[in-house]
């Protein structure tokens, strides 16, 4: 377990530094000068030049990278080339509300989905099962920006329940941060559910079929009591991975829902940093969410290994 | 049931199975919704109700009408009109993403598979990791931003997430195909790894690439949708369901047909696309199906 | 901002204890402004942002002269002024008593050294050309400061009116850029960024007290949720409305009033002169006379936007409607591309940046430059890419732009500008303009100049950008006209 554990280390470090040089070497690439971008239409060479240098845009490709690379690995992050605030606290800020978020999106896509997985599987072909998979087959299917527009018509012009749009702050209690992500979460959720729905299902009943379920009928359990008392918790695996691998793709994944709702989270930053090019800030945030998503995967795959030692020989 | 390989053999048409495709409601659905875009998508290369190239600003945003069954958007065009060219632009680009997904990913997962084990195969493996690892829509975003926003770019950008999703697929598919009899056998009539994978692995993992091809491009469908809408896909004059989302946004309390259409657009097409994946699936595996229905 | 919280809860107080007194009718003292955008930074003499100017211009910090509302250049910091008969030499009176919010004092080392910083080799400032044209700065006494130029400048008072001029303390200029420190009626309170920034009543102000108690100014960059916001009150008031098509719902409901001003912007389908066939005067004739204005207004802009036929703002005195040189002549235009020997249909490259006036106004022009064969490619670009590649990199045949700057006619007269205009006479104009003072000589040179150009076709003039503010319809004292990129919340305030 220690040898297996090391490989992946090691391998995890490895895919780190690539990534870090794939991302650097994209931004090297990205058009548009920052400085430019700053001073505007009118600005003259020289101070062109003053900024550039301010910014450290002047060194070498390799002088840069390894200024960067140092610093994350130190927890520096670089200051922002336009807000001249640490890259460190703008993530943090933005945190508050993408956490948040993404945690909100993922309790409410699990709230809905243990209870419809599990009622669609232990009634397979009932009419609660038919609607159930029917509505996540639209679930699935819906753009969740459009579906977030829709909400924004009904519940934030029409109805006035909920602002259009925005994010209260936490420091204006916690009540109204809830409400001014409630939207955006349920609009997140959504296909999230669906999907886990789904899997909750089908991972349900391919365990159904497994012998120790058999004989748990066998002695006479009924299909319902079989699947609640043996099956789900075999079933919770992978689901579990799902609910894992949601999460990190909620962090970053809902840029396009932040803008549909104007909220100042984690996706927004960046999509604004790539227009106002703020490269170090999108490089920094890009690598810490590529960080997250390398270590959700890595915990993974260790809890899969130390569950099934089968997995340490064949991988 | 019968043996599942009869349904594998591409050349026999077998009038069971297509018993079984209209036997299956969500297949059929799925067919019709995905055969009622194709052919809407078709259709427009010869024929729209109005040209959409010109505009007509004094016709602007008008309600479904006799004349313009689903309305008319800001600049006076056939909202109609613009959903079936839009959906030449959706399709094309989902269909050459899923392409690109497949040209790579399943000769690389083939590969892996013939050589698990070794440093390629780890070293293929990591990579797909790695793409995976990387938030897909930010970077469709960097790439458009890098290389400008246009149709061919999002096809890049969405392309580049497929091939992973088919050289794992490939990989786990052939690695149990390796262990079958008739692949041993070829081994050892003395057939070397290409060959094999090639002549033997690469027909039984055909289904499994269908039905994955099929969620792959519904996904590409949403993804181009997804791009377009905060503008780094088709550019104008190209009609795009994104963009038309994007453009009516504005608009939506005052002509919410403008939104209301090229959303149900995009969610029947993906819809249609999902369920016929779905019944696909059912259908190339019976054991599932039993387990299932 | 750290220590900045507790202004906030203060402020969230006052803004309960306002509401719950709202049923005693004494009039509302908070407001909270919707913008589309939001500031990098708050320093506005090291940027070009025009959000920086939105917030603090008037508001935080203030310059020796100030825009009116009407666009005319009034006293500021400097209450007086004499100028030396040879035009070379501005003595400026400042007004006694100014205080920095930090409570140092304003005095004429403070202008010394804001002018000083602006001009100097290594600055940042995004205007510096503004300050070229100064010799030295002078300090008489305390509240006396000589400014001494190279030549005479017609335009100095005006240039010293820019957001990009005002007075900085060199006491708090370090962290200037997330803690302003200026001397104007209110005072830096908080930022969230990303959100909002709210600035409180400063008790100190030398001039005119402000009126009201906080201001907000939350940014939604966003036209739907700007809609949306304004809909649901979380907004009492939006500057430059970015969605012209949303107008005609808010003036049909009482809650609310539309402001519609005008701005500084010449709106221009910009043509690269330098460019076959755009080297042609014919071929940039032909696309003038194949552009629909009021089409572009009606389609991109839903109504609002006055047309204009030349680089220059409407609104005006000097201004001549020179419209008819440009009228919709398809016809005409066709004539002319077969006259210039342009074998149509011809593909050109049209780079559109985000404003929606040029993504909506670009595909309309699109379509109608199909009509006489020329295809202009869409090419849709953020502000960077359009700095780089289409200003700078001049790697464009057509674009759409907004020229937002008062008076910016002389931009015609720098043949490296992006547009590469080259006219030896025009360029003498405009040297002949810098060194003339006379308002009736000035007035004659710059209604020639906008003929020239206009008849030259260098761009194809479309309209004047309106400014369009929605407000509660119990506010008063918005600004109506933007002369300079500015929200001056100083003589806001609610009637009931």
């Amino acid at each position: 377990m220690v040898r297996y554990t090391l490989k992946r280390l090691v391998s995890l470090v490895i895919s780190l530094a690539v990534a870090s040089v794939v991302i650097f070497l994209a931004i090297e690439v990205l058009p548009g000068d920052p400085a430019a971008y700053m001073l505007g239409v009118n600005a003259q060479e020289d101070t062109l030049a003053a900024l550039r240098d301010q910014l450290g845009l002047n060194g070498t490709a390799w002088a840069r990278y390894s200024t960067w690379i140092g610093g994350m690995l130190q927890g520096d992050f670089g200051t922002s080339y336009t807000y001249r605030t640490p890259v460190a606290e703008m993530i943090g800020d933005r945190m508050q509300v993408s956490l948040p978020l993404a945690l909100m999106a993922l309790t409410l896509s699990t709230v809905i989905a243990f209870p419809a997985g599990i009622l669609a599987a232990s009634r397979r072909g009932s009419f609660a099962d038919v609607l159930i998979m029917g509505i996540t087959q639209l679930g699935v299917a819906i753009p969740n920006f459009w579906f977030a527009m829709l909400m924004v018509l009904v519940f934030a012009i029409n109805l006035r329940w909920f602002g259009a749009g925005g994010f209260a702050g936490w420091e204006a209690g916690l009540l109204p941060g809830l409400k001014s992500l409630t939207l955006p979460a349920i609009a997140l959720a959504l296909p999230q559910a669906s999907i886990l729905a789904r899997i909750m299902r089908s991972s349900l009943l391919d365990t159904l079929t497994e012998d120790f379920i058999r004989t748990a009928r066998a002695k006479g359990l009924s299909r319902a009591q079989a699947l609640r008392r043996h099956a789900l918790r075999n079933a919770l695996i992978p689901v579990l991975t799902i609910i894992g691998l949601q999460f990190s793709f909620l962090l970053a994944g809902a840029i396009i829902i932040e803008n549909v709702f104007f909220l100042p989270g984690l996706g927004r930053l960046i999509f604004q940093a790539i227009s106002s090019r703020d490269l170090i800030v999108v490089e920094s945030v890009v690598m810490l969410l590529v960080f997250a998503v390398v270590m959700v995967n890595f915990a993974v795959e260790i809890a899969y290994a130390l569950v099934d030692p089968r997995l340490r020989a064949s991988r | 049931m019968s043996d599942p390989r009869t349904h594998i053999n591409p050349k026999g048409v077998d009038l069971r199975l297509w018993r079984q495709v209209f036997s299956s409601r969500s297949l059929a659905l799925g067919l019709v919704l995905t055969l009622i875009f194709t052919g809407a998508a078709l259709l427009s290369l010869i024929w729209t109700p109005y040209d959409i190239e010109t505009l007509n600003i004094a016709n602007k945003i008008k309600t479904p009408s006799a004349a313009h069954w689903l309305g008319t958007d800001h600049f006076g065009r056939d909202i109609l009109s613009m959903i079936m060219v839009g959906a030449r632009t959706s399709i094309a680009v989902a269909v050459v993403a899923v392409g690109i997904g497949m040209t790579f990913g399943v000769p690389l997962g083939l590969f892996a598979a013939a050589r698990k084990g070794s440093v390629l195969d780890e070293l293929i493996m990591r990579a797909n990791d790695l793409i995976f690892a990387f938030p897909a829509l930010l970077i469709a975003i960097m790439i458009t931003a890098t290389f400008g926003a246009s149709a061919v770019n999002a096809i890049i950008a969405i392309g580049v997430f497929n091939i992973p999703v088919f050289a794992r697929l490939t990989r786990s598919g052939a690695l149990t195909l390796w262990q079958r009899e008739f692949v041993l056998a070829a081994r050892v009539a003395g057939k070397n790894a290409a060959r094999i994978s090639f002549e033997h692995i690469l027909p039984n993992v055909t289904n499994l690439l269908i039905v994955q091809g099929t969620i792959q491009f519904s996904l590409g469908i949403l993804a181009e949708a997804g791009l377009s809408y905060v503008g780094l896909g088709a550019q104008p004059p190209i009609p795009s369901w994104g963009r038309m989302l994007a453009d009516s946004q504005t608009m939506i309390s005052f002509a919410p047909h403008m939104a209301l259409f090229p959303g149900l657009a995009i969610l029947l097409t993906v819809l249609g696309l999902n369920l016929m994946g779905d019944g696909l699936r059912d259908l190339f595996d019976p054991k599932l199906r039993r387990a299932r229905s | 901002m750290k220590p900045f919280t507790f202004l906030t809860r203060a402020g969230l107080a006052s803004a309960i204890a306002v509401t719950a007194s709202l049923a005693m009718a004494a009039p509302r003292t908070d407001l909270t402004l919707g913008q589309q955008l939001e500031p990098p930074h708050l320093d506005p003499t090291s940027a070009a942002a025009g959000a920086i100017d939105a917030v603090v211009y008037s508001n935080i910090f203030e310059g020796l002269t100030r825009f009116a509302s009407d666009g005319a250049v009034i006293p500021g910091l400097a209450r007086s002024w004499e100028i030396s008969s040879d035009g070379l030499t501005y003595t400026f009176h400042l007004a006694k008593g100014v205080k920095f919010h930090d409570g140092s004092s304003m005095d004429a080392e403070d202008v010394k050294f804001s002018l000083d910083r602006a001009r100097a080799e290594d600055s940042a400032n995004a205007q510096k050309a503004l300050f070229a044209g100064i010799a030295s700065v002078d300090v008489v006494d305390p509240m006396t400061v000589k400014v001494t130029l190279k030549a005479p400048q017609g335009n100095f008072l005006f240039n010293m009116a820019w957001g990009d001029a005002v007075i900085v303390a060199p006491e708090s200029i370090e962290n200037i850029k997330t803690m302003p420190v200026g001397t104007g009626a209110f005072k830096f309170a908080n930022w969230v960024q990303g959100d909002h920034i709210d600035i409180v009543k400063n008790p100190d102000y030398w001039g005119t007290p402000a009126k009201l108690d906080k201001v907000t100014f939350k940014f939604i960059s966003d036209p739907t949720a700007a809609f949306a916001a304004v809909m649901a009150e979380d907004v009492q008031a939006f500057g430059a409305f970015p969605a012209p098509e949303n107008l005609p719902q808010f003036d049909a409901d009482p809650r609310f009033k539309v402001l519609v001003g005008s701005t500084e912007g010449e709106t221009i389908l910009a043509i690269n002169n330098k460019m076959p066939p755009f080297d042609n005067v014919k071929v940039r004739e032909a696309v003038a006379h194949a552009i629909n204005r009021q089409e572009i207004i009606d389609g991109a802009q839903f109504g609002y936007g006055t047309p204009i036929g030349t680089h220059f703002a409407p609104h005006n005195p000097d201004y001549v409607d020179l419209t008819a040189l440009s009228n919709y002549d398809p016809e005409k235009s066709k004539a002319l591309l077969k006259e210039a020997g342009v074998k149509t249909p011809i593909k050109v490259k049209m780079t559109l940046p985000p404003p929606s006036y040029a993504r909506r106004g670009g595909e309309i022009i699109a379509a109608q430059l199909r009509q006489v064969g020329i295809e202009p490619q869409i090419e849709n670009v953020e502000w960077a890419q359009w700095l780089e590649g289409t200003f700078r990199g001049k790697d464009f045949a057509l674009t759409i732009v907004s020229h937002t700057e008062p008076m910016d006619i002389g931009i015609y007269a720098r043949p490296d500008y992006y547009f590469q205009y080259d006219n030896p006479a025009f360029q003498e104009l405009m040297t002949s303009l810098d060194f003339e003072t006379d308002p009736a000589k000035r007035s004659a040179l710059l209604k020639t100049a906008q003929d020239i150009i206009a008849k030259d076709y260098v761009n194809a003039y479309l309209f004047e950008l309106p400014y369009l503010t929605v407000a509660n319809a119990k506010i008063e004292g918005m600004w109506v006209n933007a002369p300079t990129q500015a929200a001056d919340m100083t003589a806001v305030y609610w009637t009931e």
